[in-house]
């Protein structure tokens, strides 16, 4: 399933992966990649895992109790199982479906992650500006970092996400279904943002819109009904899948 | 023909029957909810106003608020000293109540093990449960003593000669005072305030929260940082709402006031509020003036009540409709 | 140590802190709880429920009159109050969401509900009381009543507004009137709600004093007559504990425990009654005693 990559290295990856809601199984055996620096695509119908996938490389599953991993999730070539998880989740960010703007001005939103790890003063304000420029926000902003979040429109608010997770110089970026909520201006925006973050990011996007795993993913990964299907550079999916179903999938035949 | 001509006949009575009942169905309804709303607070309202209107013409506005004599042998009333503990006794025991129900909320909503969670709800909303009248009894009997022997003493002794906060605390430690009533007032509050604030936490969307915790955040953190900045508004209607039913408090404060028309210069003094006075003197009041100035003085408690109430629902109404998702 | 783990400890002690505060409450609550067990079973005798109060200073006697009374005046408040406030609260569930007018309305009603109690005494005396020239019964009804009014309007209200509107569009569509929906779909829908929010009003008005204090007064004679004033549990109450006899101390006691449990197990039954897996076992058995088919 997976082809071997002769320039790219992995920067986490995902092997043997089951993951039970309760005693519910969810995530069925996952072996996966995740190349350095490269957008990897995950799709596929509602309820597949995509999410459910996406949200252990950042332990979000250990916020509610009854969850239970088996299996190995690597980054670099440390289990996150075993790692601090406040160090792993400043290594893997994540940005939501909906913008999730902190009750606060604009400047503390992006201050957050940064604060929390004790920098302040003119390094504070270096990299918050540094993030809000590497998220095409700063022309939009800079002279309101005093202003509520809440002033900002939906894309902007979504923008604002995506520095705020940057801000902290993350290894990895998570994106989970980021431009469901979003016009078609702003989605076109935040995936031309996707594409130039990933010169130094690593990125992983859940979309259930197969024309944008099309456009802005490297690999992308097909998952049905919690088992990983096929996982191949984006052109090959679209147009020459290994698997039947992958192809019925991304020809609109269900789903 | 004829059975088509009757058929539609019935069947216009039948229509017209049937909005007749409409009609009447909404009026009497409407009349109800025009009742409960609106005619009926007016109504009381204007009823405290008629029967205080001997002793706002006597006594003013300004001098009624000011004065601090209420005597009913001279004729002459002045609410000072009611209104002054009516105050104090309400602040005292927000003071004491607001961090135990944020507390408690916050240990509900984030802290607990799903299996105690509601071990712990259901004990605040028995709290909530229990008479006022109870909790007279309780505080008189049980609590006062204690005070007064052994609380209060051991507060004199540790704090009395501290200066300013020493102040506080002078005075004979008799148990039924400004400390044991707002003590007992603010355990009365707590549920409520910490039902309030639990519903508040409850309307933060979890993806707000994961966001936080995405960005590497302790639970404290997130709590302190992004949880209650987000319900502030519904958390200070809460406590303005707490605030409210505290000021109308009668049968706990009663008990455990002391009763004394002084403005107390200690914690450890005696005093009365609004609605001590209301309940100790009413059956009393053989004069007009006097039961008048009693209303007059109800009145007041009113007016404030409804505001603060009002101001409290205004922004606890804002965080529901800000937040909607 | 390193700034993180002072982070992660400062956490850990912060969630310890709130902890604490819920073992504040809950202590309190046992303590409360276990002083009226203690004090009140220990006073406990069948003869306060069917022997007169003696003259004071005279040891003995019972609080006859005051549960009467008690049953009285807060049963006949449950009849003014309880109907009045379903139909206030159907309106401004099904009639006045639309309206401005009416969602203010119906938020002033629910400031009505934390109004100072024994304002509502004070008013009532107005209008009940002193035109008649002395204490009665129905005026202590009428006081409750007036406070249940909007809580059972809200209760009402908030009961109601929890049925799915898909399920009033299905009755209109098969062509029934508005009152025909809201009697025979909606209200049959927030039955149970609605109960719980009767049950717990009763609860609550029975345990109040302040507004009986100077309308029914009290009585040491057992009475039906409620031109006459009526003793009432609380009230009685609130005449012993501050009275000099010993024995009114403890009649006050035992009359406090029989009324806390009381109006705890009325808030327990109201509670389960919203949790109705607990009780289908039980709707299942009355059910198969009753010989009633289906649901």
């Amino acid at each position: 399933m997976v082809e071997p990559q002769t320039a790219s290295k992995t920067r986490m990856e995902v092997k043997n992966l089951n993951f039970y809601y309760g005693s519910n199984q969810a995530l069925k055996n996952i072996n996966m990649p995740i190349y350095d620096r490269k957008v990897t695509a995950l799709i596929g119908p509602s309820g597949c895992g995509k999410t459910t996938l996406l949200r252990c490389f950042n332990r979000m599953h250990d916020l509610y109790p009854a969850n239970k991993y088996e299996g190995e999730i690597l980054l670099g070539s440390e289990s996150i199982f075993n790692m601090d998880i406040i160090d792993l989740r400043s290594k893997v960010g994540m940005v939501f479906q909906k913008p999730t703007p902190f009750p606060m001005s604009i400047f503390d939103n992006i201050a957050f992650g940064l604060r929390l790890k004790g920098i302040k003063g003119t390094e504070l304000k270096d990299r918050v500006e540094k993030a809000l420029k590497d998220s095409a926000l700063w022309d939009e902003v800079k002279d309101r970092l005093k202003d509520s979040a809440f002033s900002l429109s939906g894309g902007q608010q979504q923008r604002l996400c995506i520095a705020r997770a940057i801000a902290v110089e993350p290894e990895v970026l998570l994106f989970d279904e980021p431009t469901s909520a979003l016009d078609p201006i702003s989605t076109a925006k935040i995936e031309e943002l996707i594409v130039e973050l990933k010169k130094k990011i690593t990125i992983v996007i859940v979309t259930h819109n197969m024309q944008q795993a099309a456009r802005i993913s490297d690999y992308t990964g097909f998952m049905y009904l919690g088992e990983l299907i096929e996982f191949n550079p984006t052109e090959k999916i679209f147009t020459k899948p290994d698997k039947k179903l992958t192809e019925d999938y991304v020809t609109g035949r269900f789903g | 023909m004829e059975n088509v001509a009757e058929a539609q006949k019935s069947l216009r009575e039948i229509k017209t029957r049937g909005e007749f009942l409409e009609r009447f169905l909404k009026l009497s309804l409407g009349f109800w909810a025009l009742f409960s709303g609106l005619l009926f607070p007016i109504l009381a309202g204007l009823i405290l106003l008629y029967e205080a209107r001997l002793a706002i013409e006597e006594f003013g506005f300004i001098h009624f608020l000011t004065y601090t004599n209420w005597d009913p042998v001279q004729e002459d009333f002045g609410a000072a000293t009611m209104i002054f503990g009516t105050v104090v006794s309400t602040i005292l025991s927000m003071l004491i109540a607001a961090p135990v129900a944020i507390g408690i909320a916050i240990f509900i909503t984030e802290l607990a093990p799903n299996w105690f969670k509601p071990i712990v709800s259901t004990a605040v909303e028995l709290l909530a449960a229990i008479p006022s009248i109870i909790y007279g009894l309780w505080g008189f009997f049980i609590l006062a003593p204690i005070m007064a022997t052994k609380v209060e003493p051991w507060l004199q002794d540790k704090l009395g000669d501290v200066p300013l906060v020493g102040k506080l605390f002078q005075g004979a430690p008799t148990g039924v005072d400004v400390l044991t009533t707002s003590l007992v007032l603010s355990i009365m509050i707590i549920p409520f305030m910490a039902a309030v604030v639990r519903d508040a936490f409850n309307m933060v969307p979890p993806i707000m929260k994961e966001s936080a915790y995405g960005l590497g955040a302790t639970k404290w953190e997130v709590i302190r940082q992004v949880v209650i900045p987000y319900t502030a508004s519904g958390i200070a209607g809460g406590l303005i709402l707490s605030a409210g039913r505290a000021l109308g408090e009668t049968m706990a404060v009663t008990f455990l006031a002391g009763n004394r028309p002084e403005i107390p210069k200690s914690l450890l003094e005696p005093f009365t509020t609004i609605t001590v006075a209301l309940a100790n003197q009413f059956t009393e009041a053989d004069t007009d003036v006097y039961l008048s100035a009693l209303y007059y003085a109800g009145l007041l408690l009113y007016l404030v009540s409804f505001t603060m109430l009002g101001i409290a629902k205004f922004m606890v109404l804002r965080l529901e409709k800000r937040w909607k998702v | 140590m390193s700034r993180k783990t002072r982070r992660k400890l400062f956490s850990n002690f912060m969630l310890f802190v709130s902890f604490l505060t819920a073992a504040y409450g809950i202590f309190w609550l046992f303590w409360i709880l276990g002083s009226l067990v203690v004090n009140g079973f220990k006073y406990l005798s069948p003869e306060l429920v069917y022997l007169d109060p003696t003259p004071p200073g005279e040891e003995g006697g019972g609080l006859r009159p005051a549960f009467v009374g008690h049953l009285i005046i807060t049963s006949l408040a449950t009849i003014i109050g309880v109907p009045i406030g379903i139909m206030a609260g159907i309106y401004f569930a099904e009639y006045g969401r639309n309206s401005k007018f009416f969602m203010t309305i119906r938020q002033i009603t629910d400031i009505m509900v934390s109004t100072p109690s024994i304002l509502m005494g004070a008013v009532v005396y107005a209008v009940l009381v002193r035109p008649v020239g002395h204490f009665n019964g129905f005026s202590g009804a009428v006081a409750l009543a007036l406070l249940m009014l909007p809580v059972i309007a809200i209760t009402t209200d908030e009961m109601l507004k929890l049925v799915p509107k898909e399920m009033r569009e299905a009755a209109y569509a098969l062509g029934a009137y508005k009152w025909q929906v809201i009697k025979n779909v909606v209200m049959r829908a927030a039955k149970v709600g609605i109960l719980t929010g009767v049950i717990l009003g009763v609860a609550r008005i029975a345990g109040e004093t302040a507004p009986l204090l100077f309308t029914s007064f009290n009585n040491n004679v057992l009475t039906f007559d409620l031109k006459d004033p009526m003793a009432s549990l609380t009230v009685t109450m609130f005449n012993y504990v501050m009275g000099p006899y010993n024995y009114w101390h403890q009649q006050a006691w035992a009359a406090a425990f029989i009324l806390t449990m009381g109006v705890l197990l009325l808030s327990i039954v109201a509670r389960a009654l919203l949790q109705r897996n607990l009780l289908e076992p039980l709707f299942y058995i009355v059910r198969s005693i009753t010989g009633k088919k289906g649901g």
